[in-house]
């Protein structure tokens, strides 16, 4: 086993050259539950872009159906209490989970890198200050602290990606300041600076590019996470407010006709667990395609 | 070492300062006046003089400037103090008193079965690589750390709660009152609190486990002609298990924040219920003094994480 690894990472190294996308795509596909995860993530996409004509109902119009029916050939996954479809509304709601996920990645991204590289790259006062506040908001659960702002800014798809933003916002930062420290203790960022480089230019030509494929995989994984915490929030009742379909708001209102109409509860709870498995499962794939010295170790 | 504790404890105190600048000054960035929200609810805003309004303002402290009023907050937790409740007309201390024990109970229950069902699994998963217990475990846990809390919640009330009728779906009894009933009613919970540390745990441990059998030390214990077991037990899983515990330091906040899906849909009258229903209602002295509580655990674990670290693994210099 020992043997077998070591040959591997030789092997990886040594010419002939293959080219580093051919390379990327054969270890990126070589996996069965990474394929499966961009599949659903594109079914995910193709389902969110083309709702207003997948949709057999209009999600918000109350009584296409008979108040909480039961799944049949016209309503394959019944409806809600107000008589709305629930595959309506679950194709619809897979629009506010993916709007929210990307929106939240990008914005937390990009504050929270630039931090993390400006902390890892200048030392004294400025490190510290950046540095301490993200280890402040670290010390709050994340659920806890995008309920608070949630609940600060009042709810709405908004107010819940700003919450989710500056809750994800410190781990950027803090995971980018690790691998700027790591990063500016190589040469060719030493001869960098000997040619005069300024510090804007050191990071932002150097520092920035080498360090973005281990942020690429975090991106992926948080988004994930991401819109659990969303469906957590709305189903707590304080995320995406009514009439907009969210996948966790659909879970709370099913929950109350669990022994009678399951399908209102698990469709959307399905769904998420679902798309959560995708983007990790993406995730894992993108790092090991990016890093194969991990492979099979995590 | 030292040098690096008390340097520790220095950069954890300035954190911890932050962390009250934020508390504080996140919850009073609130839309609407508090003060108007309870009377609104207790009594008719209309039937309410201007002056009465001006007086409960000035008994909750809200009459004065805004840094008066966080030095106030700020003083009264050194003496325990964390004000009274708008709602409960209740010390906050005290309501927190009553309904931490609970968290505690439910998460440090989750936080112990997920430790070592993670530990053992992991340690299995890596030992066994490749064979069926690794084919089983490690995609479970795959599923594991995926599954929203929720999902599981709802989907083990309807299967041992509604179908088949074997737990209670909700509610909670102190053991001290009715052992057995409690620990009925715990199951659910727990399982629901522990899943996520468990999958985590074992992943990490198969990893860092498979990390350490391929050193040096391990190939000589087997050389040696040491058992299996011995190799595995004395051996490798020692300084496996470093890694897992900084995961272990994660779990605490992850067990935290996952109390409020958890006591909500199962009725547990614990911390994150009364988070929840807080923050609905405004009550913005309690959301206050938990988010605090919750932040000051998770720093004083981060703490202790990171020092235990050190002693546990004596090859990390403190620079």
């Amino acid at each position: 086993m020992v043997r077998e690894s070591n040959n591997l990472i030789e092997f990886e190294e040594a010419p002939p050259r293959v080219s580093e996308w051919r390379r990327f795509r054969r270890v990126f596909f070589s996996r069965g539950v990474v394929v499966f995860g961009l599949v659903v993530l594109l079914v995910l996409f193709f389902t969110a872009i083309f709702a207003t004509w997948l949709a057999p109902y209009d999600p918000y119009k109350p009584g296409t159906a008979e108040s909480l029916a039961q799944p049949s050939l016209e309503h394959p996954l019944g409806s809600d209490i107000l008589g709305r479809d629930t595959l309506s509304r679950l194709i619809y709601g897979s629009r506010t989970a993916l709007m929210v996920g990307f929106i939240s990645v990008f914005v937390a991204g990009i504050i929270g890198i630039p931090l993390g590289v400006i902390a890892g790259f200048v030392s004294g006062i400025t490190n510290i200050l950046i540095m301490r506040t993200m280890d402040a908001l670290l010390c709050f659960p994340m659920l806890i602290l995008a309920l608070v702002m949630a609940s600060v800014l009042g709810g709405g798809i908004q107010n819940v990606i700003i919450a989710l933003s500056i809750a994800t916002l410190p781990g950027y930062a803090r995971v980018t300041c690790g691998l700027t420290l790591s990063l500016r203790e190589n040469d060719y960022i030493l001869a960098e600076r000997a040619m005069g480089s300024s510090n804007l230019r050191t990071m932002l030509g150097h520092i920035l590019p080498n360090a973005f494929p281990p942020l690429i995989v975090l991106m992926t994984m948080q988004l994930g996470g991401l819109i659990l915490a969303e469906a957590g929030l709305s189903f707590l009742g304080i995320g995406i407010k009514p009439p907009d379909a969210a996948w966790g708001a659909m879970v709370n209102d099913g929950y109350n006709y669990l022994k009678t109409n399951p399908a209102l509860s698990f469709a959307p709870c399905i769904a998420i667990m679902l798309v959560v498995f995708s983007f990790n499962m993406v995730g894992d794939g993108l790092r090991d395609a990016l890093d194969p010295r991990l492979r099979g170790l995590l | 070492m030292t040098t690096y504790i008390i340097r520790r404890l220095i950069q954890a105190l300035f954190v911890l300062i932050i962390v009250t600048l934020i508390v504080f000054f996140v919850m009073r960035l609130l839309p609407g006046d508090p003060i108007i929200i309870y009377v609104a609810q207790t009594a008719q805003l209309e039937a309410m003089p201007p002056e009465m309004v001006d007086e409960l303002r000035a008994k909750f402290g809200l009459d004065k400037p805004i840094m008066v009023q966080y030095f106030n907050w700020v003083t009264g937790i050194f003496r325990g103090d964390f004000g009274t409740s708008i709602f409960y007309h209740e010390n906050v201390g005290t309501l927190m008193a009553e309904r931490f024990p609970v968290t505690a109970h439910i998460g440090v229950l989750a936080l112990v079965v997920g430790a070592v069902l993670g530990v053992l699994a992991g340690l299995l998963a890596a030992i066994r690589r490749g064979k069926w217990a690794d084919k089983v475990i490690t995609p479970v846990t795959y599923i594991g750390i995926t599954i929203p809390v929720f999902f599981l919640a709802i989907l083990m009330i309807y299967l041992f709660g509604l179908i088949l009728g074997w737990l209670p779906i909700y509610g909670y009894t102190s053991p001290f009152d009715d052992l057995w009933k409690s620990t009925r009613q715990l199951v659910m919970p727990v399982f629901c609190m522990a899943v996520f540390g468990l999958a985590a745990n074992a992943r990490q441990m198969r990893s860092s486990m498979l990390e350490v059998i391929r050193q040096d030390y391990v190939r000589t214990a087997w050389s040696k002609g040491l058992s299996e077991r011995k190799v595995i037990m004395r051996h490798a899983m020692k300084n496996s298990l470093i890694p897992v515990i900084t995961l272990m330091g994660l779990g605490v906040g992850m067990v935290l924040g996952g109390s409020v899906l958890v006591e909500t849909i199962f009725a547990i009258p614990g911390v994150g219920r009364l988070m929840v229903s807080s923050i609905l209602g405004q009550d913005y002295v309690v959301v206050q003094a938990i988010t605090f509580v919750m932040a000051l655990i998770i720093l004083v674990v981060n703490l202790i994480v990171d020092i235990s670290y050190g002693w546990l693994d004596p090859r990390i210099r403190y620079g």
